[in-house]
């Protein structure tokens, strides 16, 4: 491998090339190359990645703990048990209320935070820095701060309350507030990385639109109402996909703050999956649930980007 | 890129509104941060008094002990080892993969890409209790290849994406003078293009690092060894052990979650550039 330069200096160079008009030359190795760079990607993901999602579609179709082979053909009981429970049910609708949430408070927040941002005031880089840092934290620990912050009896809202000398509300404990105090920890977690989108997205806009409407007499709220929004369409779909995936996967905040109770009224989908699938190795359950999650995923996949983003 | 007058001259009134408004959301996202850090110096009779404010007096030794401990340390060095084996493996098969897919058409070239990018549309945990029957059965369970070979394996898709396009676009007249040269494939992978790739080097490392080092899920379900434990299993072990020790819990968190604020403090320019990118881009 070293002997390349020596190699070069025997043979005619780029003007060579150049003269020749060499057109798309047969390098040397190809089949060495493809033989040696693609088994270990193949493989491994062959293995890992699509193996275990065939697999689960098959064990969705059994009763089955995991040890020999499955047996117990049940056909489709297992997704009749899922969606006749409760917490599956509880656990698919704190999905959706999460995306809803996302697009209704999360995303807003991102755009009026980034198009502060995009002035030109001191300081700017510091508070977007603060603002990204939370989605750099891991989930657990952030989960586990946050189950400080709502601590009854230790934590901030403890403080507050006593402040205002009501009785210390324990949200986390509460069937009706815990998912409410979940979405803020969420918000918390990731309004950062969708407020960067944006800002990303605002730089990439044509500035001189801006001044013609500005010299035309648009005021600040005219001229983001109908030339910024507008022209972030694409960044704004693109920050929906992102928090319906996000949506789509939580797990790893949820099991330090609730872990999916009090009474399963903060289960999502893959943290039904853990409780009921994993924990109890009920292997048919929970492949189920990771088939029905797989399902609503390429579903998600193909059908937004097909229908939102067609043009993007 | 020229500005608009607006943003050149700011009125006083809008100033005030956007620090404000800033310094609320900044002082939001820090409170529960920084509370967590002072919690760790109190006694626990003055958390529960005082939460918020300084510590009556600096307790040292919530930290100390948690530092001449070895519980700590072993987490971090887990989660590093984990984390250091994950993207040095993702790195060197996802460029050798994406270098065929940049440069090679052969049978099926397309659709072998596209293969790959199935692993982009759904998360681990989806297949988490076939791959967990997987690595039982593979012997893996309970070692870290069980964690890291799952981790290399999902994040293939967008890493081979990512460097796929990012060799693509280097100048196809590089490609004629070293073929012209006589340099094969292998050899101009390993001398051109890869030198020539830091920037995706970077953002594929940084994407792939941070997530591993974050990473719950796989750890809980394949590791069961708690000298093995990465820190975010950890610090659950450590929170369920020390249940209403508050105080020391505190501690705990912000050792853990200090060397990535440190490392973010540090390079943000590059993380932040790093995980928008790798997310927009794939």
């Amino acid at each position: 491998m070293t002997d390349m330069t020596a190699t070069a200096g025997n043979r005619p160079g780029i003007d060579a090339l150049r003269m020749t008009k060499y057109k798309s030359p047969t390098a040397r190795g190809r089949l060495p190359a493809l033989i040696t760079f693609l088994p270990p990607a193949l493989l491994l993901f062959t293995l890992f990645v699509i193996l275990p999602m065939g697999e689960a579609a098959w064990y969705s179709l059994y009763r089955w703990n995991g040890y020999g082979t499955p047996t117990e053909f049940v056909g489709t009981r297992n997704f009749q048990v899922l969606f006749n429970n409760a917490a599956f049910s509880t656990a698919l609708i704190n999905n959706g209320l999460i995306i809803v949430i996302s697009i209704l408070l999360q995303i807003p927040l991102a755009i009026w935070l980034a198009v502060m941002l995009s002035r030109r005031i001191a300081g700017v880089v510091a508070f977007r820095m603060v603002f990204f840092l939370p989605y750099v934290l891991a989930d657990v620990a952030a989960g586990l701060i946050w189950r400080f912050v709502y601590d009854g009896d230790y934590g901030l809202f403890a403080a507050i309350a006593g402040f205002f000398g009501v009785a210390t509300p324990y949200v986390l404990a509460d069937r009706d507030l815990a998912i409410y105090a979940v979405l803020a920890v969420i918000i918390w977690k990731y309004f950062g990385f969708h407020m960067m989108l944006f800002i990303a997205g605002l730089q990439a806009l044509d500035k001189s639109v801006m001044e013609a409407a500005e010299i035309d007499g648009a005021t600040g709220w005219q001229r983001f109402r109908y030339v910024t929004l507008p022209l972030l369409g694409s960044t704004v779909r693109l920050s929906v996909f992102f928090a319906i995936i996000g949506s789509l996967q939580l797990f790893d905040l949820i099991m330090p703050l609730t872990g999916g109770g009090p009474s399963n009224s903060t289960q999502t989908m893959v943290t039904f999956l853990y409780t009921y699938g994993v924990t109890r190795m009920q292997v048919g359950l929970g492949s189920a649930v990771g088939v029905v999650l797989f399902v609503i995923c390429v579903t998600i996949a193909f059908g937004y980007k097909r229908i939102f983003m067609r043009h993007d | 890129m020229t500005e608009t007058s607006s943003s050149v001259r700011i009125s006083t009134g809008t100033r005030i509104y956007l620090y404000l408004s800033l310094s609320l959301v900044a002082a939001i996202v820090l409170v529960p941060l920084v509370t967590t850090a002072l919690g760790g110096f109190k006694t626990l009779g003055d958390l529960r008094l005082n939460p918020f404010g300084l510590p009556d007096e600096w307790v040292w030794s919530n930290y100390l002990d948690i530092l001449f401990g070895d519980r700590y340390w072993r987490q971090m060095m887990n989660s590093l080892i984990i984390a250091c084996m994950t993207v040095f493996l993702t790195l060197v098969v996802s460029s050798m993969a994406a270098f065929c897919f940049a440069h090679m058409r052969f049978f099926g070239s397309n659709q072998l890409l596209n293969y790959f990018l199935i692993g982009l549309m759904f998360p681990a945990a989806t297949a988490i209790l076939p791959l967990f029957i997987r690595i039982r059965d593979l012997g893996l369970l309970d070692s870290y290849w069980g964690v890291i070979l799952p981790q290399v394996a999902f994040g293939l898709g967008m890493s081979i994406l990512l460097f796929r396009n990012y060799f693509r676009n280097l100048p196809e007249e590089l490609f004629q003078a070293a073929f012209v040269d006589g340099c094969g494939y292998i050899r101009f992978f390993w001398y051109i293009s890869l030198p020539l790739s830091r920037p995706i080097v970077a953002t594929v490392g940084i994407v792939t690092f941070v997530s591993s080092w974050n990473s719950y899920i796989l750890p809980l379900i394949m590791l069961n060894t708690e000298s093995k434990y990465p820190w975010p299993l950890g610090i659950m072990v450590y929170r369920g052990e020390f249940g209403t020790d508050w105080q020391l819990v505190l501690a705990f968190i912000t050792l853990t979650i200090l060397p990535t604020i440190i490392v973010f403090f540090l390079a943000q320019k590059h993380i932040i550039a790093g995980l928008t990118a790798g997310a927009v881009k794939s």
